[in-house]
């Protein structure tokens, strides 16, 4: 008894190093998103390439949703852009999926711009000047992608650039999961 | 005295650092409807957390995403909103994450109550340490054979001052 008694401090600062340790490789940024669960925040804005086009979230529901925040002041965007075209264009997900973008605080031309010049995988672009939906959301930078089930119910939020390990972990069996769910009729 | 002049000095240029950095926050150009309403907005921007930059307040933090906390915060507050409907707002759409000084819930019990539990078990510790130092001072006490030697060093000793002489003069004597 005596023995281990002496030993508990060792114990324990062994035991704070392997957790602060631990916290050392954890990313700070990866944050759950307090709408999860919730349904998509009721919005009413322009697209991206009509400004006299509203879209409201009535515009989203019914398929199962990619709601991508993109900016063109956003680096990390312009490393995603090729995989969401190559999401948009994945034959397989096509009949389930469908990416919308948010277009997030930034400029209506140079927008429009971007698209033209890096092609467009979305099916239109909500354009939130004010960053508006971006609040309503919880956004806090771009990129950011919510997966929004066919009832309008927020799956997921992820914060940071989509790639192929990034999609096959995090988004993949969530689709999968929603695909059947949405066939279940559920 | 003269320490006393350095002290206040020093404690003086403190201030004056602790008085800049304040001022070193961006400055935005509210213009608020009371001076209550001021303070409220001062209060809930130190207490609210930027999503963003993770170690600053939003009345700290440079970044646009806070900038756009700070004026959802001024209208709320403009329309008379309470806090507690503000933090609401907040907590809605960025989580639990964005208060400074969380919520009493399942979850953070053990950031409230950590710390003192933390303290109680010290104290205990400090408590039980403190207790076992006597019962620790039997193991030292003298063998009968020690007790006979100090019997007789102390005799010897009640000898020597009743012969009113001292060390060195019976020394001498000798």
């Amino acid at each position: 008894m005596n023995k281990i008694i002496r030993f508990l401090p060792l114990i324990l600062v062994i035991a704070l190093g392997v957790v602060l340790y631990r916290g050392l490789s954890l990313n700070p940024q990866d944050m759950p998103s307090a709408l999860v669960g919730k349904t998509m925040p009721v919005f009413s804005l322009t697209t991206l390439t009509d400004a006299n086009k509203t879209v409201t979230k009535a515009d989203l529901t019914g398929d199962i949703v990619l709601l991508n925040v993109w900016a063109t002041w956003c680096p990390t965007c312009k490393y995603e852009h090729p995989y969401l075209l190559d999401i948009a264009n994945n034959a397989q997900l096509q009949p389930y999926v469908k990416l919308y973008g948010l277009n997030y605080k930034d400029d209506r031309m140079a927008a429009m711009h971007w698209l033209t010049k890096y092609k467009d995988p979305y099916q239109f672009s909500i354009f939130d000047e004010e960053g508006t939906l971006g609040l309503d959301l919880g956004v806090f930078g771009a990129p950011e992608t919510f997966v929004i089930d066919h009832h309008g119910v927020i799956r997921k939020r992820f914060a940071g650039a989509i790639d192929t390990r990034v999609w096959r972990k995090e988004f993949e069996p969530l689709i999968k999961q929603l695909i059947s769910e949405k066939q279940q009729g559920q | 005295m003269l320490n006393k002049v350095l002290f206040i000095t020093m404690m003086g240029i403190a201030l004056l650092f602790a008085s800049n950095t304040v001022d070193a926050s961006p400055v935005d150009t509210f213009e608020f409807k009371d001076e209550v309403t001021k303070v409220r907005f001062q209060a809930l921007s130190k207490e609210l957390r930027c999503p963003k930059c993770q170690n600053q307040n939003l009345a700290d933090s440079n970044s646009p995403i806070a900038a756009d906390l700070r004026r959802e915060l001024y209208e709320l507050l403009q329309q008379g909103k309470a806090d507690s409907e503000v933090v609401d707002f907040m907590v809605d759409r960025y989580g639990e994450f964005v208060l400074y000084r969380p919520r009493f819930s399942n979850v953070t019990y053990i950031l409230w109550f950590g710390p003192a539990l933390l303290i109680l078990i010290g104290v205990i510790v400090v408590i039980v340490i403190l207790r076992k130092k006597p019962a620790s001072k039997e193991g030292l006490a003298l063998s009968t054979k020690q007790q006979v030697k100090l019997k007789q060093l102390l005799a010897d000793n009640a000898e020597q001052s009743t012969g009113s002489s001292t060390v060195l003069e019976q020394k001498e004597k000798e």
